[in-house]
């Protein structure tokens, strides 16, 4: 058998033995109990890819540590793994590869535990195909299910049940068929356009690379069989044409090109595309290459497409077909599966890759979270590590996107936690928010720049940062005092304030605190754009929060003022008995003490009351604000 | 690079699907960093890459520099080689070498491979990386040369000072790089992850990229130590008691730095007779560095200090 296997690929030096295809990519879903280390040492081993010095090992250890008694134990193979497991180190996608005469393959080898879903979906993200194994003698089981919505719910169409030990089920046609019924009844709902189910056994290598004489019932194809012939192409060539510009080329005044990889469709020189964002029309003129000018380039080529008219394209935008747009709009509904520890938060600003475009955006409601299990939906404020949920988002310009459903290179995007630039999220888009596309901003006649004429001064936002009993208030009392004295127009915002009008529906937790600041932060630039220098007072102890208020208005107008006040003096002050209250855990989540404070790594003013009186601390800040030329 | 379309046809699907995925990563890198570089280790992965990036960018050249570590130790030809391509493709070529390594006299002989490659390859790499403030470099490793070579990503994160870390890396899902990066930190990116080294050279051939005759066999002064065949590049190594010099038809299948990359016996003396050499060959590719068994685990823990 092994003989066989190598004379087979002994002649694939030419490429001959069938039609060449191009790479697949599949993963392997399954623990090890259902033998997924086995399959994929058995068919690394049987297309040659374990070569001399590592068999030598192998049988070694096959004697040594192994289950087979004579036998290879192709599960040692993946050891790696296994270590990596008893050690508890996070366990990580690895990708191993092999080739048969007809095709190359690249296997994500993932983990099945439900710890490890985000895992599962990074090697899904970029595969064609699944391998779901299920153990013959155990049938179909709540991680069959898990994995079998992930991979689902990351677009895989294609999917192998490789029905697996049935030499231990005495390669039973009638226990392989009861299993397939089982398994098709639940996956109706899922939304696979081929499921192929093989008995197999990895062990003894049937029906994996060689057709077993052991099981004359089956007259399906053997997995590599499968393997090879599977279309991979995702009918990406099919899909309207789409081409997200990765890079401006521009060697020299004469030539403009825009350079990036076809994420689907076909696009021929004298087609006629739209810029999507801006709705500018033109013709493709060339498609460039280094290896000559190209008739035509199809999903998956990295080409350099040159255009007719001068329109303005930037990396980040989208190219695509006329008669068959992308959606354009800043909001839409999403499948997010969470990577990172901290919680996802709905109302905080995180950075959005989609296509080659980065922008700012914030979960806006999470409408349900997903059981991975049973795949019910249940109510949730936030996501945490490893958890789907629907979430409906808005972006801070308009994006340019096709439901994943529809085309998974346009559908998907990443979420950047904005301080430590971890890739937090994945996102599948299901549809635009129609709500977006309709409403359209109405210009006004005076503007903001009019308005701070008539002022004569400068709009701001003076934003009060600091722990509970800093003297925020105190200090933004005094501010205010000075700025009216100088004629300014003013206007003061004050977390306690705001807490008993506005935002009287939110608590203190992490996503009530976010919501609570997005909302003042609105407001406060409401009265900048009427020329006003509004005053903040809000204890705000997320970096990202205050982040988002200054990215909502314009550079310059956000003046930072970390009152920093340390927590021991902050504490003997309390003024309103709230650290007395919080310390005998009558007060949840106060910050200090059971919540945290992030303090400003490079805010426009710190004060220490510590050290002067609040008079001293505001007069420091309209000095601050001179500086600036916001006051004369 | 020429108009003549016969190499392209030569590009099976697979090869084409890699060369355009290759191009994508390394077009992705000169779009999101201020100042990226390539390493540039003369081998054969680093001319296909090198090639890759001419290809990207054309009609214009690459926007980066190509940067070489050189050790003082890499075969003359290795050299020759590396100074006429950077001529041929007429890009931008940086050589450094670590001058306090050179100072206290570190050499693969007396001082020791271990040694050696971390000061005269890991600290070089790190101190050019500073020197030249690099946000983001390339280097032309792949997934199937080596175990903790199989984990990382194509865009593989780096603290300050150079630390990997692969107890936490960055998911990396679809094509959706994460390229953002704080002051001091850096990437390492690999557009040639997804390779194998049967790709390499029949991209190579189908291409014509120029490599090292090194890769060739033809007769050359080597000894045989601890059974593996060590060429003899200059009289810097010295003879061991009972060892001789002898003329044998060899090649190499992984360049390093002379002393510490042993060549196989061998007839190949064309691409086509090292792919047809390739697929019948039972052993693995760097089996034949020495640095690479120092102890166990030994990549892994080269690749934390910041090797590539």
């Amino acid at each position: 058998m092994t003989a066989y296997a190598h004379d087979q690929v002994a002649v694939s030096s030419g490429g001959r033995g069938g039609p060449e295809k191009g790479l697949l990519r599949f993963l392997t879903c399954g623990s090890v109990d259902d033998g997924k280390s086995t399959l994929i040492g058995r068919l690394l081993y049987d297309t040659k890819l374990i070569l001399e010095d590592q068999l030598a090992a192998l049988e070694r250890d096959s004697r040594k540590h192994g289950t087979t008694g004579e036998d290879i134990d192709f599960a040692l193979l993946v050891d790696g793994l296994e270590a990596e497991r008893e050690q508890g180190i996070t366990i990580d996608v690895a990708y191993r590869f092999f080739s048969t005469p007809r095709r190359a393959f690249i296997v994500a080898d993932t983990p099945g535990h439900e710890q490890y879903t985000r895992n599962m979906a990074t090697g899904a993200s970029n595969s064609h195909a699944a391998v779901i194994l299920i153990d013959a003698r155990k049938g179909v089981l709540t991680q069959t299910r898990r994995h079998s919505y992930i991979c689902s719910l990351l677009g895989i169409r294609h999917v192998v049940l490789a029905v697996n030990k049935i030499d231990l089920v005495d390669f039973s046609g009638e226990r392989f068929h009861h299993i397939v019924g089982d398994y098709l009844g639940f996956a109706q709902a899922l939304s696979f356009s081929a499921i192929t189910p093989i008995p197999v056994s990895a062990r003894y290598g049937d029906n994996v690379t060689i057709r077993s004489e052991r099981m004359r019932w089956y007259e399906g194809p053997t997995l590599i069989e499968h393997l090879e012939d599977l279309d991979a192409t995702e009918g990406l060539e099919g899909k309207p044409f789409r081409f997200p510009v990765q890079w401006v080329n521009r060697p020299n005044l004469d030539f403009r090109g825009f350079s990036g990889t076809v994420a689907s469709g076909v696009v021929r020189p004298g087609d006629r595309v739209v810029v999507a964002a801006s709705g500018r029309d033109t013709k493709v003129a060339r498609i460039v290459t280094a290896d000559g000018d190209l008739p035509e380039a199809r999903a998956g080529d990295a080409v350099t497409l040159t255009l007719a008219d001068e329109v303005d394209v930037a990396r980040g935008d989208m190219i695509a077909e006329p008669q068959a747009r992308p959606e354009v709009v800043d909001q839409f509904a999403a499948q997010v599966l969470w990577m990172i520890e901290e919680p996802m938060l709905p109302g905080r600003s995180y950075l959005m890759r989609i296509g080659t475009k980065y922008v700012p955006a914030r979960v806006t409601s999470l409408k349900h979270k997903t059981d991975v299990n049973t795949l019910e939906h249940m109510a949730a404020k936030t996501l945490g590590l490893n958890e789907i949920g629907l979430c409906n988002l808005s972006t801070a310009t308009p994006v340019a996107f096709d439901p994943y459903a529809e085309n998974r290179e346009t559908g998907a995007f990443v979420l950047i936690d904005r301080f430590t630039n971890a890739t937090a999220g994945a996102g599948m888009i299901t549809f635009g928010l129609r709500r977006a596309t309709n409403i359209h901003r109405q210009a006004l006649l005076v503007d903001k720049a009019a308005r701070t004429r008539l002022n004569g001064h400068g709009p701001a936002v003076l934003w009060f940062t600091g722990l509970s009993g800093s003297g925020k208030s105190t200090i933004a009392n005094i501010v205010e005092r000075e700025l009216h004295a100088h004629g300014a127009h003013t206007y003061m915002l004050d977390g306690d304030n705001v807490r008993h009008g506005l935002n009287r529906d939110l608590g203190f937790t992490d996503a009530d605190r976010v919501e609570n600041i997005r909302r003042v932060g609105e407001v406060a630039r409401l009265f900048v754009d009427a020329g006003a220098i509004v005053l903040c007072s809000f204890i705000s102890p997320f970096r990202a929060e205050r982040r988002m208020v200054r990215e909502l208005v314009s550079e310059g107008e956000f003046i930072e003022i970390h009152v920093d006040t340390p927590l021991e003096i902050c504490k003997q002050r309390d003024p309103k008995g709230l650290y007395a209250r919080a310390l005998e855990g009558k007060i949840k989540n106060f910050t200090g003490i059971d919540s945290p404070y992030e303090a400003p790594e490079s805010a426009e003013v710190v004060v220490h009351t510590g050290e002067g009186s609040a008079e001293d601390a505001a007069q420091r800040i309209i000095e601050a604000l001179k500086e600036r030329h916001i006051i004369g | 690079m020429s108009t003549d379309t016969q190499s392209r046809h030569a590009l099976s699907q697979h090869l084409k699907r890699l060369e355009a995925e290759s191009i994508g990563i390394i077009r992705e890198v000169a779009a999101e960093f201020r100042n990226p570089v390539m390493l540039y280790s003369i081998g054969k992965d680093s001319g296909v890459m090198l090639h890759l990036a001419i290809k990207a960018f054309y009609p214009s050249k690459p926007p980066f520099p190509l940067l070489h570590i050189d050790t003082g130790w890499k075969f003359r030809d290795m050299i020759r080689h590396r100074d006429w391509v950077a001529q041929r493709y007429g890009v931008k070529l940086l050589v450094y070498t670590n001058p306090e390594g050179v100072a206290r006299g570190i050499n693969p002989i007396t001082s020791g491979s271990q040694l050696h490659t971390q000061v005269m390859k890991t600290e070089a790499l790190k101190q050019a990386l500073d020197k030249w403030e690099f946000d983001a470099a390339f280097g032309g490793a792949r997934r199937d040369e080596e175990k903790s070579r199989a984990k990382e990503r194509i865009f593989s994160f780096r603290s300050a000072g150079h630390v990997w870390d692969p107890r936490n890396q960055r998911p990396e899902l679809w094509n959706l790089y994460n390229t953002r990066i704080a002051k001091g930190e850096t990437i390492r990116v690999f557009p040639l992850s997804n390779w194998t080294e049967l790709d390499i050279w029949q991209y190579t051939r189908a291409e014509e990229i120029p490599v090292v005759p090194l890769y060739f066999a033809a007769p050359r002064p080597v000894v045989e130590r601890n059974g593996l065949l060590v060429m003899r590049d200059d009289d810097r190594m010295p003879l061991e008691p009972g060892e001789a010099e002898q003329v044998r038809m060899v090649r190499f299948r992984s360049l390093g730095c002379y002393p510490l990359s042993a060549a196989i016996e061998s007839q190949a003396t064309s691409l086509d007779e090292i792919i047809e050499e390739m697929l019948i060959a039972r052993t693995s590719e760097r089996s034949g560095r020495l640095i690479d068994s120092d102890e166990a685990a030994s990549m892994e823990k080269k690749k934390r200090e910041g090797y590539f």
